[in-house]
């Protein structure tokens, strides 16, 4: 038998439901308190670096500013132009190489290994190897990428101080973010849409391109596009395998300096502290604009599925 | 299993002595029985006797976990299923799952999928054969101003309709139906057996049914499927649906028609 202990009044007695829960009450209130507070916090640590770049960045920014490039010299002389023009060139190049490489592996761990998962076999271990690199790349700093990508591509396959070293080293930095966000995208994917395909008599390749990619394609795209601000945003990698000359890139052989490393060298090297702001305010803006698009892409794509 | 009511029908399929194993466990025990072409063929039973495992094995879906072995033949108009190539097979052999699984595609473009992915690229041809498809699944009315909306745009009924004429779209000879009403309301439901009852002028239908009001009203034939503690699923007892529900043979399926068990 199993007692019914609401049954049981003396427990009633002792607590009084009026003071408890104002007691509960004052609990929440505090904790509420708290929440709000840290929120405020970061909020506002975030607004005034923010606040601060852009409206200190915008008072060098103007036309010629863009359209000029960089002078070289101590005092820091000349627009961003070149730079730009390289930031561009360095995102198309990083992903043509990662994107296609990234999302196949993911492709390959989820779709083509399940059966091998878990297994103790070569390809079991294979996979479990994968894995457990991806996340381990994930999590290391970006000046590593960079002397790896100076000691091979640089050094040893004498790409010099390139766009093509930069390129290759930038790859492997986006590589484990690419990887993720697709495979994460992938398993997504309803099994019924798999089993719907395979059942119509499809192959798993025609399975895989025309009904899993599709479907993932959401957050395929946002992880592209966060490798993209990944790629705009770094300093370390570049600095050891791009080099840093100002001038606009002939061929993927030669030099130049992105965005953010030209923030670098103008804080670091020169006067023109003012400078430094009004590319950083540049970057910035670049990167919300990025953040929007991904909002933007994402909706429309969940628009488009469940046909609302 | 000799049944005389099978005696005047074409056999489409035949199971010879079939058995089916996850791993070490046996999911199917020693299967044998022929489903008669263009018929509708009701699988009846208790929940985990393994019907739609049996009827997973007529398309080779089972083979997508990799732990499944099989034992005995499944023979599809003379030829041994297990030596067709699966893509092939699956062609001949359409499947509409429990749930409705549109792709998130257009209305268009969920019942292209099929021909296109077998080599159809003229695009009105395609447009001849969404029409048609639709029209056999009795959506195309409801659908003709709106083809290029997404699927799931669709309710549930209609979904299920439209993965119907998805499988229709390749021209398959054998449908199996995995409690295709199970996930709708009961209008829907009997759209569903209306259009069941239509389609088999053409195919041959194999249909897991977990209600047996459905089978009863839905079918020609009937399979009870039941499993012991000690014994994997098997077949107790199979004949025409009106044999099966008004004079059971077996004492379990007379105690399972009449909601004894199950």
């Amino acid at each position: 038998m199993i007692k019914d202990i609401s049954l049981s009044k003396k427990h009633n007695a002792v607590i009084d439901p009026v003071k408890n829960l104002r007691k509960r009450k004052n609990t929440q209130n505090i904790a509420f308190a708290f929440i709000w507070l840290a929120g405020i916090i970061a909020v506002a640590a975030l607004l005034f670096i923010v606040g601060y770049v852009v409206s200190n960045g915008f008072k060098v920014i103007n036309l010629e500013f863009l359209t000029t490039r960089p002078a070289g010299g101590v005092s820091g002389k000349g627009g961003i132009s070149t730079t730009i023009v390289t930031t561009v060139y360095l995102v198309i190049l990083t992903l043509a190489i990662a994107a296609p490489l990234g999302i196949g592996t993911a492709v390959f761990m989820v779709e083509y290994t399940t059966e091998y998962a878990g297994k103790k076999n070569f390809v079991g271990y294979l996979i479990s190897l994968i894995r457990t690199s991806v996340e381990i790349l994930a999590g290391v700093p970006s000046i590593i990428f960079g002397l790896f990508g100076f000691a091979v591509f640089v050094s040893y396959m004498k790409l010099k101080f390139s766009l093509l070293s930069a390129g290759l080293s930038g790859a492997c930095l986006v590589l484990p973010l690419i990887i993720r966000t697709t495979e994460e995208a992938l398993l997504t994917v309803p099994k019924s849409y798999r089993e719907g395909s395979l059942a119509l008599g499809t192959t798993k390749w025609q399975m895989v391109f025309d009904v899993v990619l599709p479907s993932a394609m959401p957050g395929i795209i946002t992880g592209i596009v966060l490798s993209v601000g990944r790629v705009i945003a770094e300093t370390a990698v570049f600095w050891v395998t791009l080099g840093g000359s100002y001038r606009l890139p002939k061929n993927l052989l030669s030099s130049g300096r992105t965005m953010a490393l030209h923030v670098y060298m103008l804080a670091s090297e020169t006067r023109a502290f003012d400078k430094a702001l009004g590319t950083s305010a540049i970057l910035i803006v670049i990167i919300i604009l990025l953040n929007l698009a991904i909002n933007i892409s994402s909706k429309q794509f969940s628009k488009k599925f469940s046909g609302k | 299993m000799i049944d005389n009511n099978h005696i005047n029908l074409k056999t489409k399929i035949s199971v010879e002595n079939f058995n089916l194993f996850y791993g070490k466990f046996q999911a199917l025990d020693n299967i044998s029985i022929d489903i008669p072409s263009n018929q509708i063929t009701a699988i009846i039973g208790p929940s985990g006797c393994g019907k739609s495992t049996f009827i997973r094995s007529f398309n080779r879906m089972n083979e997508l976990i990799p732990t499944v072995r099989t034992e005995g033949r499944i023979i599809l108009d003379g030829k041994d299923i297990f030596e067709i190539d699966p893509v092939e097979l699956r062609k001949q052999v359409g499947m509409v799952f429990q749930r409705p699984n549109p792709f998130p595609k257009s209305i268009f473009e969920n019942i292209a999928f099929g021909p296109r992915a077998h080599g159809i690229r003229d695009r009105r041809i395609l447009e001849e054969i969404v029409e048609k498809s639709l029209r056999q699944a009795v959506l195309w009315d409801e659908v003709k101003d709106s083809l290029t909306k997404s699927g799931l745009a669709l309710s549930g009924g209609q979904q299920q309709r439209l993965c119907i004429a998805r499988a229709l779209a390749v021209e398959p000879e054998v449908i199996l139906m995995d409690e295709p009403a199970s996930a709708l309301d009961p209008v829907a439901t009997l759209k569903i057996e209306e259009l069941i009852e239509q389609l088999k002028e053409k195919y041959t239908i194999v249909i897991v049914t977990h209600n047996m009001q459905q089978a009863a009203r839905a079918s020609d034939f009937t399979l009870f499927f039941n499993m012991a503690e000690n014994r994997a699923g098997y077949l107790v007892e199979s004949g025409k649906t009106t044999d099966i529900f008004t004079n059971p043979k077996n004492e379990l399926t007379e105690q399972y028609i009449s909601g004894r068990f199950g």
